[in-house]
This record gives C-alpha cells, sequence and structure tokens, in this order.
C-alpha cells in the first residue's frame, strides 16, 4: 500500500474543513502500522479514504494516489473497487454492534461475504463460517452461527466482526478503534487475536487507536497525526525510545500510568486541538507546544527523516536537540 | 505495611457511609436484575474512593442509588449521619445541596437550550439560595474557579464548547452549592487523552480547593490510580477487594483485581502485553448470578468451595478488606 499527497476535504455550510491534509505513506506487507491521534485528527477519515468509504461531501485532492498492490484505487470504478473491498482489504469498525446487521444471523453475514467474492454455495459458505468462528477463539462456533447479534456479548460480536474481515483472507485489514467500545479484561483478548492473526497470515494491518498503551506492544511501526497531518512516524521501538516531537511526547506524558504516584498533578496539553477550517498557520501544533518558537508559527515543518536513519518527524524544534542546533 | 496505622483510634466520622445497599431491577414480572447486591463502606473527609470493575459491574448502580437516583431497594445511605435513603421528597431536596454528581456525558448531562449562567445557578435556584444578585456572583466565581472565563461563557450554550469545557460547566454546576461530597461517575471518560489530563488536574485542584469528599467511579484502573485514596474493586454487583490504593496496586490479593490489573496496557514497548489472569468466557448474567463467589465461573483459582459458599468481606490486614476464599499471596 502506498499513499501519496492524500487529502481529503470536506464541504461544510461553514466552510472547508481539510480532515486530511497532505499525508503520504507506504505500509509493506506484514507489518503492523498503529495510527495514534486525538479525535478529529483525521485518522478515521484517512482509512475511510483508503476504502473508499467517503460520505459523498468529502472531496479527495486531484493529485492524491493510493496505490495497492500497483494499482491506483483512484482509477477504479465503484464496481471494481467493490471487487477489491472486502476481499482484498476489509476494516473492522469500532461498535461492533452497529458494524453488524441487527436482523441478519452470525452465519448469513459472514456467508454473504464469501458468497459474493468467492463464489461460494450456501454450503460451503457455512462451513468455511465455522472454520473462521473458530479460528477468532469463539467457544460452540456451530451454534453461534445460527445466533442474532444481540444474543451475543460486545467481545463475540467483536471477534464476529473480525471473522467476517478475515472471510476472503484480506491482504491488508483496517481496525478502527476496534477495542474502544470494550472492557479492558476483553481489549487485550481482542488485541492478541488480530495480532495473531496479522502474523499467521501476513497480512499489513492498520490499528487506529487514541491509545498509545494498545500500540505499545502490538505495532510495528507507528504514525502520530494530529490536525490532519501526520506529524511522527518511526519504528514503534524507536517512537518510544527516541521521541522527537514534542506532540508525540507531550500525549505520552498526558497518559496517567499505574505508578503515578496518587494525587500528583498530570502534564497536560495546554488549549485545545485547532479549528480544521481555519487552521493556524506554520506548525499546527505550534500554538499549543512548549518548544515553539518564532519560525515554528510561521513555517510549515515537513514530515521528513534525518540521513540514515527511518525515523521521520515534521518539527523545527524536535526533542532531544538543543535550541543553538535547530537554528542552523 | 504502610504507615497509616495511627487512624485506627482516631478515625473521623465518616461523610458518607454506605450499609448493605442493594440495588434490584424488575424486568417483566418474574425476573429481576441483581444490579448492586449488598454493599457497603464508608468515605472519610476529604477522601476519594475509587469504584472500578468492568461495564455492567454495578458501579454507576451504586452511584445512582447513593444519589437517590432512584433510591435503593434496601439498605442506608448515611450522608453527614442523616440516613438519605428514609428522607421524603422534601426533605431530601434540602439535603441535595451536600452532595451533588458529575456524569460521564458531558454533553448530554447539559440542557441543549439553556445558557451557561441557567445550567450553573440552577441548583442554587432549586434550592433557593440567596438573592438573585449573590447566586449571579456564586456562578462566576465557580466559573473562574473550573478555567472558563465568565465574561465570555455565561451567555454560550453547550453546543458552543467543546467536550473538555462542557465538562468543566458540569463541575462548575455540581460546585456551585458547596457540597460535601461529590460523586464523578466516569467524568474523564468520554474525553480525548490531553483533555482527560487537563480535567483530572482541575478535579484534583478542585478537592483541594473546596475540602471534597469524593466518590470516583472509572473503568480505567490507571486514572483512578491518580485521582484515588482508596479503591474498592466490584464484580457484578458485590464488592470484592477494598484497599488503599497503593497496596491494592502493588498487592491485589483478589484474583480479579490481579486479572484487572494485568489486563492494562501500558505505553511502553518493551514490557509485552501481560496474558490476563482469568478464565475465558463471558460475564455471568446479573439475572441469575452465580450461586456462591460471583467469579467463580472466571476464576483461575476457583474450587468446588467457591461455587457453594459466599466469602464474606472481611479484613485482612488494616484497612484491606477482601472476598476470596483463597486469596492470592503475595509474591
Amino acid at each position: 500500500m502506498r499513499v501519496e499527497n492524500l487529502h481529503t476535504h470536506f464541504m461544510t455550510a461553514r466552510g472547508l474543513v481539510r480532515a486530511v491534509d497532505g499525508v503520504s505513506f507506504t505500509l509493506k506487507q506484514g507489518v503492523t502500522l498503529g495510527l495514534v491521534g486525538e479525535s478529529g485528527c483525521g485518522k478515521t477519515i484517512l482509512c475511510r479514504t483508503l476504502m473508499g468509504l467517503l460520505p459523498a461531501s468529502a472531496k479527495i485532492s486531484e493529485r492524491a494516489r493510493i496505490l495497492f498492490n500497483g494499482q491506483d484505487l483512484r482509477a477504479l470504478g465503484e464496481k471494481q473497487l467493490r471487487a477489491i473491498r472486502g476481499r482484498d482489504m476489509a476494516m473492522i469498525f469500532q461498535d461492533p454492534m452497529t458494524s453488524l446487521n441487527p436482523v441478519m444471523k452470525v452465519g448469513a453475514q459472514i456467508s454473504e461475504t464469501l458468497i459474493h467474492h468467492l463464489g461460494m454455495t450456501k454450503a460451503e459458505a457455512h462451513d468455511r463460517g465455522v472454520e473462521l468462528l473458530r479460528a477468532v477463539g469463539i467457544s460452540a462456533p456451530e451454534r453461534r452461527i445460527d445466533q442474532y447479534p444481540h444474543q451475543l456479548s460486545g467481545g463475540i460480536r467483536q471477534r464476529v466482526a473480525i471473522a467476517i474481515a478475515l472471510a476472503c483472507e484480506p491482504k491488508l485489514l483496517i481496525a478502527d478503534e476496534p477495542t474502544t467500545a470494550l472492557d479492558v479484561t476483553v481489549q487485550s483478548g481482542i488485541l492478541d487475536l488480530l495480532r495473531e492473526q496479522q502474523r499467521e497470515r501476513n497480512m499489513s494491518m492498520i490499528l487506529i487507536t487514541h491509545d498509545l498503551g494498545v500500540v505499545a506492544g502490538r505495532t510495528d511501526e507507528i504514525a502520530v497525526m494530529y490536525a490532519g497531518k501526520m506529524v511522527e512516524r518511526s519504528s514503534t521501538k524507536d517512537l518510544f525510545g527516541n521521541t522527537r516531537m514534542p506532540y508525540t511526547q507531550a500525549l505520552m506524558e498526558s497518559i496517567p500510568h499505574l505508578d503515578h504516584p496518587t494525587h500528583a498533578r498530570l502534564r497536560t496539553i495546554s488549549g485545545q486541538p485547532p479549528n480544521l477550517i481555519y487552521p493556524p498557520p506554520g506548525c499546527r501544533f505550534a500554538p499549543r507546544c512548549t518548544r515553539a518558537e518564532e519560525r515554528c508559527r510561521e513555517e510549515e515543518p515537513v514530515l521528513a527523516s534525518e540521513v540514515g536513519s527511518e525515523h521521520a518527524f515534521a518539527c523545527w524544534r524536535p526533542v532531544g536537540v538543543p535550541v543553538a542546533e535547530t537554528a542552523a | 505495611m504502610p504507615s497509616a496505622i495511627p487512624q485506627q483510634t482516631s478515625m473521623p466520622d465518616p461523610v458518607l457511609r454506605v450499609e448493605d445497599m442493594v440495588m434490584e431491577f424488575r424486568l417483566g414480572k418474574r425476573e429481576v436484575v441483581h444490579a448492586v447486591s449488598g454493599v457497603s463502606f464508608d468515605i472519610y473527609p476529604g477522601e476519594t474512593l475509587g469504584l472500578v470493575g468492568e461495564s455492567g459491574c454495578g458501579k454507576s448502580s451504586t452511584a445512582r442509588a447513593v444519589m437517590q437516583l432512584p433510591a435503593p431497594t434496601s439498605g442506608k445511605v448515611i450522608l453527614n449521619g442523616v440516613d438519605l435513603a428514609a428522607l421524603n421528597g422534601s426533605q431530601l431536596r434540602r439535603q441535595r445541596k451536600q452532595f451533588q454528581m458529575i456524569f460521564q456525558d458531558p454533553i448530554s448531562s447539559l440542557n441543549p437550550r439553556r445558557k451557561v449562567s441557567d445550567i450553573v445557578e440552577m441548583p442554587l435556584v432549586v434550592m433557593g439560595e440567596g438573592t438573585p444578585e449573590e447566586r449571579k456572583a456564586r456562578v462566576r466565581e465557580v466559573l473562574e474557579a473550573v478555567g472558563l472565563d465568565p465574561e465570555t461563557s455565561l451567555d454560550r450554550r453547550p453546543f458552543q464548547f467543546s467536550g473538555g469545557q462542557c465538562q468543566r460547566i458540569s463541575i462548575a454546576r455540581a460546585l456551585v452549592s458547596e457540597p460535601s461530597m461529590l460523586i464523578c461517575d466516569e467524568p474523564v471518560s468520554a474525553l480525548d487523552v490531553s483533555i482527560q489530563a487537563q480535567i483530572i488536574n482541575l478535579l484534583l485542584d478542585m478537592k483541594e480547593r473546596y475540602h471534597l469528599t469524593m466518590l470516583f467511579i472509572s473503568h480505567d484502573l490507571s486514572v483512578v490510580k491518580v485521582v484515588c485514596d482508596r479503591v474498592a474493586v466490584m464484580y457484578m454487583g458485590r464488592i470484592c477487594e477494598l484497599a488503599d490504593s497503593d497496596t491494592l496496586y502493588r498487592q491485589p490479593a483478589h484474583p480479579y483485581t490481579a486479572a484487572l490489573l494485568s489486563a492494562i496496557p501500558e505505553a511502553d514497548p518493551g514490557r509485552p502485553p501481560q496474558p490476563i489472569a482469568m478464565k475465558e468466557g463471558e460475564l455471568p448474567s446479573a439475572i441469575n448470578p452465580p450461586s456462591g463467589c460471583r467469579f467463580n465461573s472466571r476464576c483461575p483459582k476457583a474450587q468446588d468451595l467457591c461455587t457453594q459458599v459466599v466469602p464474606p468481606l472481611e479484613e485482612i490486614a488494616p484497612g484491606h478488606t477482601l472476598a476470596c476464599h483463597f486469596p492470592l499471596t503475595g509474591d
């Protein structure tokens, strides 16, 4: 998967909302990318753009290219796109109750994909459905397959959604906040399942979340988004061990840890995320950044990595560099 | 051992004492949901008690029963020496200024058609406090305290504010009557991490400034650790462990507490995700809760005794109570 210079804008009554504003990245096969950021930073819109699941009011920039297995998805018609969506790329949504059809049995929802994309017969699809439910860790799949979503708990529903997504052995799986609606005790089970399936099938996966704790142990690479832009991207280990972007650092520091002393104040990021209709000039994080200087407010930094490093960040005054050096 | 043992002898009277509180909801003619089944705890002046557990374990029902929204099915809720559950409507209304609540969703808990000035003033109006001028002055004061500019915010309505700002308005509304007890039901769960930290700090500040005693409900154990002095862990309508937060997090004695703690994802790639110390399985139904210890169907240490006898909540160390037949022993 390769994305170049992607802009997704929405025309609203109040003006043009720049939800995704110039994002480029490459995702290799078999790699899990964590996409992190606060609500409204554009992470969900980015993934919906990749899937071609945008509302009609959205506009994707002309120059943008979304290459998937060497094919430009932008050049395909709806019919061709439909053949790829659900088969080669699949998505899991945040709320398993609303993403499943409440009046269809679980089995029928799995079979639907199999019959449509792989041309299976009903009986074949049923058997494969049982196998898939077993693969995602559901006990008594023969019984579950004849149940309706409301008869299942949240965790089981999300497992069903994963089974549907995996049905056609996709090459890319996009999981949009797959555990946000679930309890912590269920959360790690679902995340482990995703990681295990991703490895077993050598899929690429994009895991969207606002929780850095969720991506820390379960991704290979992380991209941090802020106000429609990618602001830092590196291997998971490097991002936590050698944070460069002040926003990423602030985000990490504002999470309460278990070893945090009781009643001690948390580090906060002052202010609010910017308005995406009139984003601030220069670096979009500058108004909330403690390291910001004049240049940050005037000139926009680009996402780039230092020589000999894969660690890219968009900042004039990165963490870990003294002030004098950045002025050069 | 924690050094806070001397308080045993000179313990002040609790602000809130909940005794054997039961909350049940009827479902149709025959079925009953056992949301809260005999919960007791004390909260002392200036203290914050955390209440944690999975969704559906009865945390919110406990909070609402304490608020008398609605009153519990049985049991006592004693606030500053008065049993709230025994009061009638108008007596209860007079007590309401003593205890206020903050809800999870900051936007739906504010009336969208009213101005901020009306929303925050309302508790004072209902309680018949002060003259209009005094009330206005109090509203401005409390808005400033929660970090909102009265000049720009008084005449606006909730939709003109972000989620974090709406939660500040909720906090202002709760504090305007100077309550002694503040009940927070998942106050930061709907907020983004950067805003969440701001609101947690604000609650800590307000607690100091107004000498608040708090009941703090959350499913996020890391948030609870920051805010609470003591923590009660609930499972299916019962408290299974209660201890000061350091002890509880360092050395959980109940297998369920240990399972909850192991499930927290830590933002540290060096620490691999911990396996959960709990049997796979769904939360049992609150209509037919399991016999004996309610955790027995998911507990890795469960034995026959656990399915037959309800473990009593007993003190295993000063200030540390536990309901388990086979507690975890350190190491």
